[in-house]
This record gives C-alpha cells, sequence and structure tokens, in this order.
C-alpha cells in the first residue's frame, strides 16, 4: 500500500479508536474497581444509540445535548444497578475471587434484560439518523464531520476523565478502592458508595460513547455483543485496570481494525482477537497493567 | 457390620435408580411421539453440555466460556465429514472424529490460555467463541463460496440414541474423574493452586488435559447434533448460549454433587423448548432476571438447598419427637 492509501485508513482508525477508547474506559473502571466484569457492557452503549435516535427523531434534541441530559441518569441507572445486584453480592461472597466469579455470572443475565428490554421497546429492525452530514478535509482524505465531532468529544471526555481520577479528591477514593477495597474503608472511604459511582461512572461512560455512535453509524439492537468484546479486548490489551492503558488501547484497535477493513471487513474482530492472544503471551498484564 | 450393609443397601437403591432411568430413557423414544423426543434430545444435549463444564471448571474454578467454541468445533468436524452430498465416513467415526478434533483444539486453546489467570481467561474464551464464529463466516464466504454447510440427515431417534450413549460415557467420566487423583488435583487448584504446586501437583498439565477432556465430550455432543439439524452454519454451530447456559444451568442445579448440573439442566432446557419459541423476548428477559436471581439467592443451587433442609427438617423432627425435651438441648 502507498502513503496515500494508508492515511485515510489511519484516519478513520484514529475516528473509530474515540468511541472504542470510551467504552473501554467504562468497562475498565468497571473492572479495575468495582471489580465487576460487566458484560452487558455493550447493551448499555445500544441503549444509548437507541436514546440518542429517539432524541434526535422525536424532540429534535441532538446527541451532544443529549450526552449532557442523559449522563446523570446513566450515572443513577449504574448506581443502583450496582446497589441492588453487585453490593448483594459482594457482601454475601466468600473471597473476591468468588466474587467476580458471581458477579460476570449476573452481568450475564444483565446482558439479557436489557437487551430484550430494548427489542421490546424498540424492536430489531435498524434505524439511521442524520445528523452532521457534512464532510472536512484533513491531510488530503475527506471525514465526515459527524465522526470528527465524536472523537473530540470522546478525547475530551477520556482526558476529563482521568484528570477526575488522578486529581480530584473523589478520584483519590477511587483509587484507594481499586487497590484495596478493605483497606480503604479502614481509612474512612465508604466503599458502599464509592464502588457503585465506580460502576455508575461506567455506565455513563458507556452511554456517552453509544450516543457518538449513534450520530455516526446506523443504529440497531443487536451491536451490543460486538461492543462488549471490543472494550474487554481493550481493557485486556491496556492492562486490566489501567485507564490511559484502556485509552491508548481503544486507538490501536480503531487503527487496527481501519487496515485490516480495508483487506477483509469480515476478519475485522479476529484480527482482535489475534492481537489480543499475541500480546497475552508476550506480555499477560497487558500494555500499562500492574503486577 | 451395620454400617456396610446401610451402604450396600444404599448402593443397590441408587443403583437401581439409575437403571430406571436409562431404561426409562432408552425406551423413551419408543413410545414418545417426534416432538417429545426432540426435547428430550435437547434435554440431554444440555445435561452433556453442563455436566462437561462442570467438569473442568466445577473444581478448578476457572471460569470457561468456550463451550460454545468446542460445541461448534465439534459440530462442524462432523458436517464436512458427513456432507449431505456424500459421507466421507460412516457415522459413528464422523462424530468420534469431531470429539476428537475438539480434544486436540482445546489441548493448544488450554497451553496457550491456562497460564491466564482468573477473568483473563473468562475473556479470552468468551472471545474464541466470536473469533470461530467470524472466522468460519469468512472461510465459507470467500473460500467455500457458500454460507453453511449441508448435513446428512439422521432421524431424530437416532440423534436420541446417540446423544444418549454420550451422555451415559459423560456421566460415567465425570463420576470417574471425581474420585481420582485427577479430581483431587482439579480440587487442590481450585483452592489455591499456588500449594497445589508446591505440594507436587503439575498445575499445568492437570489443568489442559482435564480442560480438553471436558471439551472432547462438547465435541461430541456438536458433532451428533449437526446431522440431526441437517445444516450447520456459524451462527447455529457458534451460538453464544452454548456457551452461557450450561453455566447457568450448573449454578441453578448446585454443583457439589454430580446430580446437581443433571437436574438444572434438565429443568432449564425443558422451560427453554417450551417457552422460548412462543415468547421470545419475554423469555430471554426472564431468563436474565432469573440468572441474576438464582446467582443473588441461590448461591449454592438447588441440590446446595438439600443439606439445609434436611438439617432444618431433622431438627423439626427431633423436637417433635422429644417434645419438651429438646428445649434443654436447644444449641445442640
Amino acid at each position: 500500500m502507498t502513503t496515500e492509501a494508508i492515511v485515510p485508513l489511519l484516519v478513520s482508525g484514529v475516528l473509530n479508536g474515540g468511541i472504542y477508547a470510551l467504552a473501554a474506559m467504562g468497562l475498565s473502571i468497571q473492572y479495575g474497581v468495582a471489580r465487576v466484569l460487566n458484560l452487558s457492557h455493550g447493551e448499555f452503549i445500544m441503549v444509548a444509540t437507541w436514546v440518542g435516535f429517539t432524541f434526535f427523531t422525536r424532540f429534535d434534541i441532538n446527541p451532544l445535548i443529549s450526552i449532557v441530559i442523559t449522563a446523570p441518569l446513566f450515572l443513577i441507572m449504574g448506581f443502583a444497578i450496582h446497589r441492588t445486584i453487585f453490593t448483594t453480592l459482594r457482601k454475601r461472597a466468600p473471597t473476591p475471587g468468588a466474587f467476580e466469579g458471581n458477579s460476570l455470572l449476573a452481568s450475564f443475565g444483565l446482558l439479557f434484560a436489557v437487551q430484550n428490554i430494548a427489542l421490546l421497546i424498540w424492536g430489531g429492525v435498524p434505524r439511521a439518523m442524520t445528523w452532521l452530514t457534512g464532510g472536512v478535509d484533513i491531510l488530503g482524505t475527506r471525514i465526515s464531520l459527524s465522526k470528527l465531532v465524536a472523537l473530540v468529544v470522546a478525547v475530551s471526555l477520556g482526558v476529563a476523565f482521568y484528570i477526575f481520577v488522578n486529581r480530584s479528591r473523589l478520584g483519590k477514593a477511587i483509587r484507594a478502592a481499586a487497590q484495596d477495597p478493605a483497606t480503604a474503608g479502614l481509612m474512612g472511604i465508604n466503599t458502599n458508595r464509592v464502588l457503585p459511582l465506580c460502576f455508575g461512572l461506567g455506565i455513563l461512560l458507556a452511554g456517552a460513547a453509544g450516543l457518538l455512535l449513534s450520530m455516526c453509524y446506523p443504529i440497531s439492537t443487536f451491536i451490543g455483543v460486538r461492543y462488549t468484546i471490543i472494550a474487554l479486548i481493550v481493557v485486556a490489551l491496556g492492562g486490566l485496570g489501567s485507564i490511559p492503558g484502556s485509552f491508548i488501547g481503544g486507538f490501536i484497535l480503531g487503527i487496527v481494525g481501519s487496515l485490516v477493513s480495508r483487506l477483509e471487513s469480515g476478519l475485522i474482530l479476529v484480527s482482535f482477537y489475534g492481537i489480543l492472544m499475541l500480546l497475552l503471551i508476550v506480555r499477560p498484564r497487558g500494555l500499562l497493567g500492574k503486577r | 457390620m451395620d454400617i456396610s450393609k446401610f451402604t450396600s443397601k444404599k448402593f443397590l437403591a441408587k443403583a437401581g435408580g439409575l437403571l430406571a432411568i436409562l431404561v426409562f430413557l432408552a425406551t423413551f423414544p419408543i413410545y414418545s411421539s417426534n416432538s417429545d423426543v426432540d426435547i428430550g434430545l435437547i434435554i440431554l444435549m444440555y445435561i452433556i453440555l453442563t455436566v462437561s463444564w462442570v467438569m473442568f471448571s466445577g473444581p478448578t474454578g476457572y471460569m470457561s466460556l468456550a463451550t460454545a467454541a468446542f460445541f461448534g468445533i465439534g459440530a462442524y468436524t462432523c458436517a464436512f465429514l458427513y456432507q449431505k452430498s456424500g459421507p466421507l465416513l460412516p457415522l459413528p467415526a464422523a462424530i468420534i472424529a469431531g470429539g476428537l478434533v475438539t480434544f486436540i483444539f482445546a489441548l493448544v486453546v488450554g497451553l496457550v490460555t491456562l497460564r491466564l489467570k482468573g477473568m483473563y481467561f473468562a475473556i479470552f474464551t468468551f472471545g474464541l467463541i466470536m473469533l470461530l464464529n467470524q472466522f468460519m463466516v469468512y472461510y465459507e464466504l470467500n473460500i467455500l463460496g457458500a454460507r453453511g454447510q449441508r448435513v446428512f440427515p439422521i432421524t431424530n431417534q437416532t440423534a436420541f440414541y446417540i446423544v444418549l450413549v454420550i451422555l451415559v460415557l459423560t456421566l460415567l467420566a465425570a463420576y470417574l474423574i471425581r474420585r481420582s487423583r485427577l479430581g483431587l488435583a482439579m480440587q487442590s487448584i481450585g483452592e489455591n493452586e499456588a500449594a497445589a504446586a508446591h505440594m507436587g501437583v503439575n498445575t499445568n498439565v492437570v489443568k489442559i488435559f482435564a480442560f480438553a477432556i471436558s471439551a472432547f465430550f462438547m465435541g461430541l455432543t456438536g458433532a451428533a447434533m449437526a446431522p440431526r439439524w441437517e445444516y450447520v452454519d456459524p451462527s447455529v454451530a457458534f451460538n453464544m448460549l452454548y456457551s452461557f447456559m450450561p453455566v447457568l444451568m450448573a449454578v441453578f442445579g448446585g454443583m457439589r454433587e454430580l446430580y446437581g448440573p443433571v437436574i438444572g439442566a434438565a429443568i432449564f432446557a425443558y422451560s427453554e423448548r417450551a417457552l422460548r419459541l412462543r415468547f421470545p423476548y419475554h423469555y430471554m428477559l426472564a431468563f436474565g432476571i432469573t440468572l441474576i436471581l438464582i446467582i443473588i439467592f441461590l448461591p449454592g443451587g438447588l441440590t446446595g438447598l438439600v443439606p439445609t433442609l434436611k438439617d432444618k427438617l431433622s431438627g423439626l423432627i427431633a423436637r417433635l419427637r422429644k417434645g419438651g425435651q429438646s428445649e434443654r438441648h436447644a444449641n445442640t
């Protein structure tokens, strides 16, 4: 391939990478702090795409404003889900390992519950909406304005989230709970509030990713599992629980995906998986993982 | 001695019960309608998948989500060897080949993945389903030129008997492994892997071997189901549900006893068959909620309730018998 052929692929890879990064950061904080490997993560992304679609077609509210409106709702929803399901599981689990296994299964139940509620509400037919259809020229390639806006929003949300976790007082509590929930509890951190909050933040990020996705791609009720897997691979790639790792991993996967799609679009997930497999053999803790 | 007499009686009762169940199952297709045999077939299939999942994941605590991957490989192997256009091998050979290919595949996967700890293993096996699914779609479209494989058809009855044989073998293997050194080694890995390694258990060999054995039975089942379906394509063979249903069924039935997964699988497979086609969305919604409720409220599964109920019941009986006396021994 010549340079002229590669540049557009890199650009579109970066554009997709922003959304992957956002989705993966959500999963990363859910697993890294709340210790829930949330298999229903992609379903919340899917729900958010439908919410974006409904807001836009019914009430003429564009997805960027929808993010602001729905963010607190997603946060509260995640908080409530953790308090009803995962807090109980955590209290009853004899060991942290047992909790991880049980919460994985419970999140799988959640996957089916959420997906089928969505099917009952929105049905199984894919839809699309048109907003920001214009294009811009970047590095000699024409890219759609909506994808560019989505990237900018994704990156700024990602950076804001990183700063929140690393600089704020609440962020310090989150990092402490990530290191050792029991000791964090002894130091006066209310883990029964911090862990649900982290789960809620994860859902919030999934919601933001979904709303950005609704601007760029057709909306379908069955995309959830695909994004769950992408997020899982990105998180494992960046190192379980490392937020910057997930951010970088998202862009790596986005670029790899667009390079592979040039050759054969059916093999995108296969290539993601191949990368993960290689990485786990060479460096099992992920790119920026600790331990 | 009293005790040996008691155990032998118990043993006889158990053996008799098992024999009765086996006779019932063996004669089931003779007097049942075709659709009943179909339901029975699905139930047996899920029981095998669940028991073979528990075989490895139960004692070791490694959460494998690769069941669908192994099932699909078995199904595809059989589909290629027992084509509609002209079977390359006789049916039993094609099914055994399905099991063996899966066994070898699982050995390779195990070599790569079983060094991974905890959730990495779950992620990896989960991705394996999608990987194989997408790869097969690509392979069929671009290399074979058509989606799906047609398989030489067999009747429900034939499939039922084949699956019944596989079920008996699976249960036998599960029973023997539980009592063997391998079973003990797996148990010790599940309790504390580092300690097991220090005690002289070759943890990697044990894990990989047990993983492959459990995969062998999953592959056999897939291979047996392929000719029954007459048509195999990636979304049928590598359906995620085959990974998760066994886990749910095992959790529901309880994993402490061998019959726990059997009971869980029978109940769930029946309800799925009866309700899913009629109310697809509501069924899956209820499925998800039930899964969550079971994990929260029934961590030991149905069979986990048995000892608790026994305790309560015997306590109640003792109290009734002794009347006022029991109050003095309330603590015992």
